[in-house]
């Protein structure tokens, strides 16, 4: 099955690692909103990075896929500098709020996806058939196989939520960015959006940073943490973060941490 | 009388400009009201109509004119767009305005082109002559040929304009592309329908598609075919009935449009 994220050996050996964040300090045009943060995503990490509302985490996502400049410091992706980075179809990017459509927008699953197919100069040298059978394996994967012609605004917020999933998927990304992707969608379904998540890291080493307030629906498939607030105040492995002060700042600060026991 | 129509020059060049453009507004419209933007033509066209005024005080080819001013400010609104000083619409009210005071500055100089420019204020469309017509096609063309070549790309944008930047799409490059097309299309549209009537002209077939559209590609072809259905429609009527043009264009597309709404209400309610 031609299900592979990931082409060769030969990329999997180039770089280990993935993103990797200088001495960041970024404002805009006011106080400091990052100070000082240090990071590094290796291939095939899941991490979560939770923090406090306004504690910049939708600010460094955007800096780790060059939205914002930061006023010092750097960012390499895949070992280059984002300045001079141009492979940007390895790099899935979804934002927050994604699935606030414009309510009459009429496209439809297949435009969605198929539209973000032509985004760069190596995806549209493709041949035409390798679209359609990407899209149709995409949204298998995702749950929502021979949903082609369905309008998006007649979807339910999960789905469209999957759709996303799907087009990010599409361009075989190597790592894949989300900001807090399940605001506004249900329990049950949260939880199936991380278990696919999981797979897609598990079964297919995909490198992904989620921004999340769901804690405890995470923490059964991720490997590594950032807690931010301002500063990096934590950043490592899962298993230690729960032992850290950080995480029990983090309960002083009345944060929504329900723990899974496994 | 039908023969007198088909062996007429005015109403062929009229019909092959008008086509034409109708295609390139259909197209473009549907991206002007997805961006929210529709109000950019309307500030564009009284920009448009200085800058025939201009071209009228030159003795220079008006229409040149007249697409010149309106692509500089094109990209002046896009500029003044970006740095949101102001709320996109009043820069634009200010534009719109500006152009107009700009327009009745140039007429006072030399009142006797007043009677020339009022044709470009309710349009004119059996007054073309050929060149505008090959002037009209060779753009309007242009317009088409470069929203289809960047089809996916303007809808990769347009639906999600983050994501699309973070994928590589060249986002500025083409709100330049779409902001200069629109400002070519309001200055052929300035000659047809005129000043008050050509943001009708890019905006009501495009929401007339959007409430039958079952995907994107469709709301493109039918905002084409809706206004093609129009402007050829209100040619034909303003030549038979002598009408105005323009009005008959604008209340044949209104009328489509409302035939949509209506449409669509019956369809909803026979399935409850
Ligand atoms: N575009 C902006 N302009 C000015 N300040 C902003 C902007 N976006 C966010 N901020 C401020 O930056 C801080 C961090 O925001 P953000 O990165 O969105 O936090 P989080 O995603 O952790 O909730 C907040 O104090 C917010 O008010
Ligand atoms: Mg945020």
């Amino acid at each position: 099955m031609a299900s592979k994220l990931i082409e060769t050996q030969d990329e999997l050996d180039k770089s280990k690692e993935v993103i990797k964040v200088e001495s960041v300090y970024f404002s805009y045009d006011g106080p400091l909103i990052l100070e000082d943060i240090n990071l590094s995503i290796q291939r095939a990490d899941f991490l979560a990075m939770i923090g406090p509302n306004g504690s910049g985490k939708t600010t460094l996502l955007k800096i780790m896929v060059g939205l914002l400049k930061p006023q010092a410091g750097q960012v390499f992706l895949f070992g280059q500098g984002i300045e001079e980075f141009e492979d940007w179809y390895k790099v899935a990017y979804i934002q927050q709020n994604a699935t606030h459509l414009e309510s009459k927008f009429p496209i439809t699953v297949e435009e969605v996806i198929t539209s973000s197919l032509y985004a760069s100069r190596q995806m549209k040298d493709r041949p035409t058939g390798w679209r359609k059978e990407r899209v149709e394996h995409v949204l298998r994967l995702v749950g929502l196989a021979g949903y082609q012609k369905r309008l998006m605004t007649t979807l339910s917020g999960g789905q469209q939520q999957r759709v996303l999933i799907a087009r990010a998927l599409a361009a075989e990304p190597e790592v894949m960015l989300l900001d807090e992707p399940t605001t506004g969608v249900d329990h049950q379904t949260q939880e199936n959006f991380y278990d696919l998540l999981g797979k897609l890291n598990h079964d297919y080493g995909l490198t992904i940073a989620v921004v999340t307030h769901d804690y405890g629906l995470v923490n059964k498939h991720i490997n590594q943490v950032a807690c931010l607030n301002r500063k990096l105040i934590y950043h490592g492995r899962h298993e230690e973060f729960c032992q850290s002060a950080a995480f029990k700042e983090l309960l002083a600060d009345g944060h929504h941490l329900v723990m899974h026991q496994h | 009388m039908l023969s007198g129509v088909l062996t007429s020059g005015f109403f062929w060049r009229a019909i092959l400009a008008g086509s034409f453009l109708a295609v390139a507004c259909g197209l473009l419209g549907v991206f002007l009201i997805l961006r929210q933007d529709s109000m950019i033509s309307h500030g564009l066209s009284h920009l448009a109509f200085a800058g025939i005024a201009l071209g009228l005080v030159l003795n220079f080819l008006p229409l040149i004119v007249s697409l010149i001013i309106c692509v500089i400010g094109s990209i002046f609104i896009l500029k003044l767009k970006k740095q949101a000083s102001l709320p996109g619409d009043a820069a634009l009210a200010i534009l719109a305005s500006g152009g107009m005071a700009l327009a009745i500055f140039l007429v006072s100089l030399r009142m006797n082109f007043g009677v020339e420019l009022m044709g470009y204020l309710f349009g004119d469309i059996l007054a073309i002559s050929s060149v505008e017509v090959w002037l009209s096609i060779i753009l309007a063309l242009m317009v088409t040929i470069l929203i289809l070549a960047n089809y996916h790309q303007l809808l990769y944008m347009t639906f999600d304009r983050e994501t699309a930047l973070v994928a590589g799409v060249k986002v500025s490059s083409l709100d330049k592309i779409l902001v200069i097309l629109t400002a070519i299309t309001v200055v052929l549209g300035l000659r047809i329908v005129g000043l008050l009537l050509v943001s009708a002209l890019t905006v009501v077939p495009a929401a007339a598609a959007l409430q039958l559209a079952r995907s994107f590609r469709q709301t493109l072809v039918l905002s084409s075919l809706f206004s093609l259905l129009a402007i050829m429609a209100g040619i034909v009527l303003s030549y038979a009935l002598d009408l105005p043009a323009s009005a008959s264009i604008v209340f044949l597309s209104i009328g489509i449009f409302l035939a949509t709404v209506g449409g669509k209400n019956l369809a909803t309610s026979l399935k409850k």
